[in-house]
């Protein structure tokens, strides 16, 4: 999904322009509005999205980017949800550059759903791909430039002079004979006129923002309580606001045979009681009595048709299938490997993993005549507020979609099937008030949604001068988006790309490299999950390579080296981790180093992992990380989400692992899907490779090789091969 | 009939007591800075003070504070440990999602309030309840030092590497 997403826009956009306005708010000052068809973007996603695109939420919305208000607060609408990436400031701090604005004027607003707010490359409104600040790079800087040229012009025509000869410096335009006037008086003046035909944007040299660490805007409001999560709506906000909690099958696909609420009638605060598609809805005053109200229900399910999938058994059926050759993905030389004078086999397997974030999933939603508004954390709005618009009936754009904060994302509020949305405007409709509609974190954890399980197997080889002559590579698993309106951006000829990046882009210059896959059907629902395909192929991958540097007898850094002569910035970005956990420096007793590199989304992450064994178990005690992420807008931000997907990967290497025992999934909650705690947390050093003039993705790349760093580095400390995740670290202790 | 007392305002509540504290607070009073995030005692986001003591308010009925002093992340801010840990948290940008900071804070400020220059093994033992899927971990540590320090720190930046390594 990265290639879609991290194609750099078109720098031509500006001429590409349809059609820009600026004018005066109601709330006063200049408010910029932008829509954009820029170069670029592939045909194949847009083809795919085409439809739905077309159709999307057409909102009453102020359709700006921007607002200068006369009080020279700058607000700018973030198109992209807040999910923990920092978008609430990086982006703004893209507009702030070129309008030269004083920073600590500068608010942040999530934008609703609107057509206007696209992705750039996508064509609807989606936060994902880690593309949030490349897909914007070009759009906001320009937002910006416009405004101040806008404001420039102002203040130059009410002096008498030429526009040339003022600059901006902090919100104020500065005249040649050193007038003065603030952002804010001027905007009402600037709204009035037409927009800039031509922008030109600053160059990176002249950046004074951008590169600079820059706090979260976000950051107060998350320290004090008062920061709104979709799950904090209360009837505060929404007068007569009811709860509703929905009893959801114990497999997926089974249907509501009969139920009986008896029980459920006398619990105090209990309003309804409504079967919908997807289960039994109890709505009432309050989280609790829903609570009650869905424990006292009593349900007969229909499990005729629904899932048997059965993670046991589809751990051997999987490796069966990845010994047969499937689709292929990426043609080389399957019989290359034969010529080989040292060869290995791995097979690996990678469970079915939940996203599980910290807020539990829940949708707001008020459906009244023809209207319904929603507040959610969606991080796909233009598929989530057409889903709704079905649902209750209306014409999409009577839909209202209200992004709010969510208590992270990783790709599940990427809701190709809208499940909970739909569910929660199904409740609304039916019982004709407006609901929160929460899942607990069972349902959260039980509802599907899941990165797939996946098996893979390589077969590989060395000739006698220890070079790979051959790397055959079978892949077995789900397809993320079969069945979905992303079927025809992404799959091709039978093979998904999701299922397969990581190894088809292989920056290494393997020869003979073949790649076949075989996609599988059981009834289990999957999704994107942060870093996508990458979460898989890069344990793969980068398990494999460290196997054949051992067969090489050579080190696991110089190994890789070798297949790196053509792609200077993934062999930075290794030779920059490498030097900066003084690889190859010997250790103290009982520790051992692992490495891994991965290119995803644009970028490339190398991560030292340090580790040994204490009284039986693993520690982890450092991590050394190297990123080329292109030019860095915000070092926090980059800083930040590096540690995050290191931690959120080493939840994945860990303990991360969904199965389903006759179709019923065994996990519920955090006792039984355990993730990282701060009693495990390596020290976590961060260093940027210098590059680029345009930013590459951040939120994703620093996960995928983390697991197989670890497991590499469990090789080297004791000589065991670990190829299945969560890590059999039990197995160690024999 | 149930009395206590949240944020320094007295309650006197009809709802069956044996509704956890979260709900309580989040469904009558609307104090939703406390959050839900388990339901179990798992992940520790719905943190609160009871007589200065950090609890998992989902797991604690309203029977059990009867007669009892809550204190929440709507005025943690107001004590001066409070004020100080939410500082730290400013100044070493800890926050991403935000989602289970109210609980890391409200644990933080416990302990700080008892214990003044907490070891790390003081802190891994008082904030191992509380999960961050969005990883602040050493963020958060960071930040507690901070606040026992009383000593601002600029936040973490990466170092950039002078010039890209050769191979
Ligand atoms: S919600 Fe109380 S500990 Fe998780
Ligand atoms: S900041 Fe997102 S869960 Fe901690």
């Amino acid at each position: 999904m990265d290639k879609l997403f991290t194609k750099q826009p078109s720098q031509n956009i500006t001429s590409r322009r349809r059609f820009l306005k600026a004018s005066a708010a109601t709330t006063g000052g200049l408010v910029i509005g932008f829509n954009l068809t820029i170069g670029g973007r592939l045909a194949t996603a847009q083809d795919a999205m085409a439809p739905v695109a077309a159709k999307g939420p057409n909102l009453n919305q102020p359709n700006a980017f921007l607002r200068i208000a006369e009080d020279g607060a700058v607000v700018v609408q973030v198109k992209h949800i807040e999910i923990g990436q920092g978008v609430l400031t990086s982006l703004p701090m893209l507009v702030a550059e070129e309008l030269g604005c004083d920073w600590s004027k500068v608010r942040s607003e999530l934008a609703p759903a609107a057509p206007v707010y696209s992705h750039t490359a996508f064509g609807m409104q989606i936060t994902g791909g880690s593309s949030s600040v490349v897909n914007s790079w070009v759009q906001l800087r320009t937002v910006g430039a416009m405004a101040r040229m806008m404001l420039v012009s102002t203040a130059a025509s009410r002096w008498k002079v030429d526009a040339a000869k003022c600059r901006v410096a902090n919100g104020m335009v500065i005249g040649p004979a050193g007038q003065k006037a603030a952002f804010g008086e001027l905007a009402d003046a600037a709204a009035m006129l037409p927009t800039p035909e031509k922008v030109a944007l600053k160059s990176v040299k002249d950046f004074t923002l951008i590169g600079k660490p820059t706090k979260r805007i976000d950051a107060p409001a998350k320290v004090d309580g008062t920061a709104k999560f979709g799950l904090d709506i209360t009837a505060k906000q929404i007068p007569n606001l009811h709860t509703a909690l929905v009893a959801h099958a114990p497999i997926f696909g089974a249907k509501v045979k009969k139920f009986d609420a008896s029980k459920v009638n006398g619990i105090s605060g209990v309003t309804h009681v409504v079967q919908i598609e997807s289960g039994v809805a109890v709505v009432a005053k309050s989280f609790w009595a829903a609570k009650n109200g869905r424990d006292a229900l009593q349900i007969e399910w229909d499990l005729e048709g629904g899932s048997t999938a059965d993670t046991a058994k589809m751990s051997k059926q999987y490796a069966d299938l990845a010994k047969t050759p499937g689709v292929v993905a990426k043609k080389g030389n399957p019989d290359a490997v034969k010529g080989a004078v040292k060869s290995l086999v791995a097979e690996f397997e990678l469970p079915y993993l939940a996203h599980a974030a910290m807020e539990p999933l829940n949708c707001t939603v008020s459906v009244a005549g023809d209207k319904c508004e929603l507040w959610v954390g969606s991080q796909l709005q233009t598929l989530d507020a057409a889903a709704a618009a079905r649902v209750a009936g209306v014409p999409v754009q009577n839909v209202k979609l209200n992004t709010m904060l969510a208590g992270g994302g990783f790709g599940r509020r990427t809701n190709l099937s809208s499940d909970y949305i739909v569910e929660a405007v199904e409740i609304a409709k039916k019982v004709g008030v407006p609901v929160k509609m929460v899942w607990t974190r069972e349902d959260d954890m039980k509802g599907g949604s899941y990165r797939p399980m996946f098996a893979h197997r390589v077969e590989a080889g060395l000739d006698a001068a220890n070079k790979i002559v051959g790397w055959n590579h079978t892949v077995v698993g789900q397809s993320l988006v079969a069945g979905t309106v992303f079927e025809g951006g992404f799959v091709k000829e039978g093979v998904d790309a999701t299922s397969v990046e990581g190894i088809v882009d292989t920056p290494y210059d393997i020869p003979n490299m073949h790649t076949t896959l075989h996609t599988t059907k059981n009834g289990v629902p999957v999704l994107f999950l942060r870093a996508v395909g990458h979460t898989h192929t890069a344990f793969a991958m980068e398990t494999t390579m460290d196997e054949l540097a051992k067969l090489a007898g050579q080190d696991p850094v110089a190994f890789r080296r070798g297949y790196l002569a053509k792609q200077p910035r993934v062999l930075n970005t290794l030779n920059l981790a490498a030097e900066k956990a003084n690889w190859g420096s010997s250790l103290p007793k009982g520790r051992a180093r692992g490495v891994a590199v991965h290119e995803s989304f644009g970028s490339v992450v190398a991560h030292v992992v340090e580790v040994s064994m204490e009284k039986g178990a693993l520690k982890i005690h450092r991590i050394v990380s190297a990123i080329d992420c292109g030019l860095v807008v915000n070092p926090l931000t980059v800083t930040a989400q590096v540690e995050s997907a290191i931690v959120y990967g080493m939840s994945a290497a860990l303990y991360g692992k969904v199965s389903l025992n006759d179709g019923v999934v065994e996990q519920s909650n955090f006792d039984s899907y355990p993730v990282m705690r701060m009693t495990e947390m390596p020290k976590v050093e961060v260093y940027f490779v210098p590059a680029g003039e345009a930013p590459t993705g951040v939120g994703e790349p620093g996960m995928p090789p983390i697991a197989p760093a670890i497991a590499n580095a469990v090789f080297a400390l004791t000589g065991k091969r670990l190829r299945s995740l969560p890590l059999d670290l039990a197995s160690l202790k024999a | 009939m149930v009395l206590f007392t949240v944020n320094g305002e007295r309650i006197s509540t009809n709802v069956n007591p044996s509704t956890p504290l979260l709900w309580f607070l989040r469904d009558n009073l609307q104090l939703t800075g406390t959050k839900y995030g388990c339901g179990m005692a798992l992940c520790g986001a719905c943190t609160v003070h009871v007589d200065g003591n950090p609890i998992r308010s989902c797991s604690t009925p309203l029977s059990a504070v009867a007669g009892k002093k809550i204190t929440t992340i709507e005025v943690i801010g107001k004590t001066p440990v409070g004020k100080k840990v939410q500082e730290a948290w400013l100044a070493e940008d800890v926050v991403q999602c935000g989602y289970c900071q109210s609980g890391q804070i409200m644990s933080a400020a416990a302990l700080l309030a008892k214990n003044k220059a907490p070891t790390d093994a003081d802190i891994d033992v008082a904030m191992s309840g509380n999960i961050c899927r969005c990883g602040t971990y050493n963020r958060v540590r960071a930040a507690i030092k901070v606040a026992a320090s009383g000593k601002g720190s600029p936040a973490p930046a990466a170092a950039p590497a002078k010039k890209p390594a050769k191979a």
